[in-house]
């Protein structure tokens, strides 16, 4: 008797549990949808939102505190130290005490952890809210943020050195 | 795909047939390679085959300084980066000797046990989709995508967080992430009854699961394994609860357990049940972190800039979802660590499938690997 | 339709000059061709109905770029794209029967659209053993998934073509069984006549004449889900198991054509089940307020919907669960609802 029983309480069950569960997805088939049709409708970012890298170079000392938190050393900085008279100024007072000629980020290699723009002590090394990131080439993932302007002077300095290297031993008084 | 034909052993009754559940499978969760041995449509052993999914972690650890190791813990297992997160600051704050202030306790809870939701509705949903149920899955990812909002507007990323740094956070929670965790809690709390209806108590869903794949507990201890699968198996160990961790000391909750209510304790149905109802326990924790945090500082001041822990060894074991993530590290006094080797949950609970697989069916092979909820990332790292 | 077609002949001069065998013969082509046309286009929009109804119930939204805000057009457009699509045979694969599978698949479903009554006498083949020969048909769709199954030279293929032929055959029983109740009652094979046996209003319906025949509807609808390989049966094609089952190394037309097979199929048995159970082309109330086949269309697309709906809420089964829900409950139920049938119509009617 209990098998008979077992048998049609299986046929009830089934039925019954099937029915609820059509009624929970039918249920929330007139919900609304939770689609974002993007690319026309797009996220609102947070503040905090991790994107692509950017480097304001006017602000940067060249302290290569960044390139050392990198964990895939994506960061390459090149750095040449500045006379005195050299000495420049960030937006917040730091002395710039450092040529940058050279300051590439590779984004191909970045994991948009943010470790670098914690040690930034200017903060002039930003996430931005940039995410759309895909290229074609991929040397335009290869970011370029020194300025012409300290590329030139590094290399008239280096040119300078060389002459001085190069002239006779006479004119060191 | 499409796997190569590879007939073995013909002895005179029956033929074998030796299939690869291939690395590309939409069933194994990740590039996990299964070689079954198959008698029909029965099963007779089952070898898996790892490391596809191998990124030499442990070696990058050694090279990347002590936070440059974090942002690499967030991949290992990528469904539960958090608490991944958790386990390492808090190994290393042990050789350190650093506290972490009160409200920074609280705030890597919540984000925890957030992700513990999170990480359970993704081994709800994908077990679902191996059933054959699809639209689990598509509900539990729309409310993980809520969870993963929260996550952004805390940290800036939505899978690889990087927000657990020595001695604390990397950045505080503001009132309006508080309120939208508060909110997330009150719109989740009635899609638990919703599953419910919906999956677990349906029966072709506890037909195809009950008494399938049972890890009696004997075995499950022997296996090593850990969290909810132990938890299946009738047994309440919870590392939060026996070696509890951070500030789990002072909340409440329960630990629930496998019953064998639809059929024996320790099968599918059991470890399928546990997460579920192990979301509710979290969402009491949430609740009670939400209205116990303190104001106060989220990382410890006292921190040093360049992290170099003294000469030393040491184990800690935090309560990942999937079960006991444990970080062993040996430090040499310099500025990279010297050896970072991590126990993951996942591996070892992979080794008992031999053990429960021999003599079932093809569709319970997928229901019970399913059941085990294991990610790769974490198995191979 | 014979008459109907003598009749147009006599009306037409132009007919009337014509040698009689030519004009048949163009009218079965003329008709073949629109058979075919009502099966792909029903297919086409069962299809986009499919990914919509999917979407609604997933919270998301479906097709919504194809051809204006509600994406009608997408599924002509995935149709073209398979159309355009590299016929692909593995080089391994039995090249006949490869090619042929779908074939006998496709044709299995398309020849049971000349026997389904859209209307009263709205039919291109009224024949007297109607509901015969539509089961018979359906059939030897069976042929067609197992010869899909092994000439793919695939084991995941060939799972699902063992499985498929297991259930398909086992679940032949059930379906017959709930429709020999009605043809019972009925008295009849003939659609036509069964079709008109329910006029008036609802409760004429073959679904409400007697508790046998309510019970042997749903035991029926079952059945005809799992001949027709959905969830919860979709064993053959448990894409999570078995990537695609029998399906997984077609592509191009031939898998289009396993694919409008599966939804036209879709439409014959719940077209089936409104003809037995739900009444035809007549209307609920006893006025036939719109035409008959707006009333059978009606009634076979809200039972489509009911098969997707199931098919999004409900997991899987096992295939030997799949073999004793057919063996253990659903023949010895059909059988019961036979007999209390049967009684009931000796003791109440003496028939």
């Amino acid at each position: 008797m209990g098998a008979v029983a077992k048998y049609f309480s299986d046929v009830y069950r089934a039925l019954a549990t099937a029915f609820v569960g059509l009624g929970v997805t039918g249920r929330n088939a007139f919900t609304k949808p939770t689609t974002l049709e993007y690319p026309d409708q797009r996220w609102t970012l947070p503040d905090r939102y991790r994107g692509i890298l950017h480097n304001r170079i006017e602000d940067c000392i060249g302290c290569l505190a960044c390139a050392r938190a990198c964990p895939v050393d994506c960061i390459h900085i090149e750095i040449s130290k500045r006379d005195k008279e050299e000495y420049g100024l960030t937006s917040d007072g730091t002395k710039i005490t450092q040529w940058i000629p050279r300051f590439d980020i590779d984004m191909a290699l970045c994991m948009v952890c943010g470790l670098c723009t914690e040690v930034c002590p200017t903060c002039c090394l930003t996430m931005t809210k940039e995410y759309e990131l895909a290229v074609t080439d991929k040397r335009r993932m290869y970011l370029e943020f020194a300025t012409e302007r300290d590329k030139e002077m590094v290399r008239k300095k280096m040119a300078e050195k060389e002459a001085a290297a190069a002239a006779p031993p006479a004119t060191q008084e | 795909m499409a796997q190569d034909m590879k007939p073995i052993a013909q002895d005179l009754h029956t033929e074998e047939m030796l299939i690869s559940m291939g690395p590309q499978h939409p069933s194994t969760h990740g590039v996990l390679r299964l070689e079954l041995t198959t008698d029909g449509e029965v099963v007779r052993n089952v070898r898996p085959f790892i490391g596809y999914l191998h990124r030499c972690f442990e070696k990058h650890a050694e090279k990347v300084g002590f936070t440059g190791v974090i942002p690499y813990t967030d991949r290992m297992d990528y469904l539960a980066a958090m608490n991944n997160n958790h386990g390492y600051v808090i190994t290393v704050e042990k050789l350190l000797g650093l506290e972490v202030p009160e409200r920074g306790e609280y705030i890597r809870v919540i984000m925890a046990e957030l992700q513990r939701i999170a990480s359970h509705l993704a081994a709800f949903g994908t077990f679902a989709n191996d059933l054959g149920a699809v639209t689990p899955l598509l509900y539990a990812f729309r409310e993980r995508e809520k969870i993963m909002d929260i996550f952004e507007m805390a940290c800036g990323a939505r899978l690889t967080y990087n927000y657990y740094r020595i001695g604390g956070l990397s950045g505080d929670l503001t009132p309006e992430m508080l309120a939208a965790v508060r909110s997330f809690l009150d719109y989740f709390e009635p899609k638990l009854k919703e599953y419910d209806d919906l999956l677990s108590y349906n029966k072709i869903f506890i037909e195809r699961t009950a008494g399938v794949g049972v890890i009696p507990l004997a075995m499950a201890a022997n296996y090593g394994i850990t969290g909810p699968n132990l938890r299946a198996s009738g047994t309440s160990w919870d590392i939060r609860r026996n070696d509890p961790y951070s500030i789990y000391d002072r909340l409440e909750f329960d630990i629930p357990t496998g019953r064998g209510l639809k059929g024996e304790v320790g099968d599918c149905w059991d470890r399928y049940m546990v997460r579920m109802w192990e979301m509710r326990e979290c969402v009491r924790i949430l609740r009670q972190c939400l209205a116990q945090i303190p104001e106060g500082e989220y990382i410890n001041p006292k921190t040093p800039k360049a992290i170099r822990p003294p000469k030393g060894e040491v184990y800690v074991r935090v309560e990942n979802p999937r079960g006991e993530l444990g970080y062993y590290l040996v430090s040499d006094g310099k500025p990279n660590l010297y050896r970072l080797k991590v126990r993951s949950p996942c591996f070892t609970q992979l080794g008992v499938l031999p053990a429960i697989t021999d003599g079932v069916m093809l569709a319970d092979l997928v229901a019970i690997v399913g059941s085990l909820d294991i990610v790769l990332g974490e198995v191979d790292r | 339709m014979k008459e109907w077609l003598d009749g147009v002949i006599a009306g037409s001069a132009l007919l009337q000059g014509a040698p009689r065998e030519i004009t048949y013969f163009l009218a079965m082509v003329f008709f073949s061709l629109l058979a075919v046309g009502w099966m792909a286009i029903l297919a086409l929009s069962f299809v986009w109905m499919e990914r919509k109804i999917s979407a609604r119930i997933q919270s998301r939204l479906g097709p919504v770029y194809c051809g204006g805000k509600f994406g009608w057009a997408q599924t002509v457009a995935d149709a073209l794209k398979l159309l355009m699509k590299e016929d692909l045979i593995p080089r391994s694969a039995d090249r006949l029967l490869f090619t042929v599978a779908p074939v006998i698949v496709f044709l299995s479903t398309l020849l049971t659209f000349a026997a389904i009554p859209f209307g009263d006498n709205l039919i291109i083949a009224n024949l007297d053993i109607g509901i015969f020969f539509i089961l018979a048909i359906s059939s030897l769709a069976v042929i067609g998934i197992i010869m899909g199954g092994w000439a793919s030279n695939n084991k995941w293929s060939l799972y699902g073509g063992m499985r498929a032929a297991s259930q398909m055959i086992s679940y032949e029983i059930p379906v017959a069984l709930s429709l020999i109740g009605v043809i019972m009652y009925s008295g009849s094979l003939n659609l036509l006549e069964i079709g008109r046996a329910q006029a008036g209003g609802f409760w004429h319906w073959n679904l409400f004449r007697s508790p046998f025949l309510f019970l042997g509807g749903f035991v029926y609808f079952t059945a005809a889900i799992a001949e027709a390989n959905r969830t919860p049966f979709d064993l053959p094609e448990a894409e999570s198991e078995l990537v695609s089952g029998f399906n997984t190394e077609y592509s191009g037309m031939k898998f289009a054509l396993f694919f409008l097979a599966e939804f036209a199929n879709l439409f014959v048995i719940s077209a089936i089940a409104s003809v037995m159970f739900l009444g035809a082309w007549h209307s609920f109330l006893p006025w036939q307020i719109l035409p008959g086949p707006i009333w059978f269309l009606m009634k076979a697309f809200s039972l489509v919907v009911v098969i997707m709906w199931m098919r999004w809420t409900l997991p899987r089964l096992r295939v030997d669960q799949l073999m004793q829900v057919c063996w253990k409950y659903l023949i010895p139920i059909s059988l019961v609802l036979l007999v209390g049938l049967g009684t009931q119509m000796w003791v109440f009617s003496g028939r």
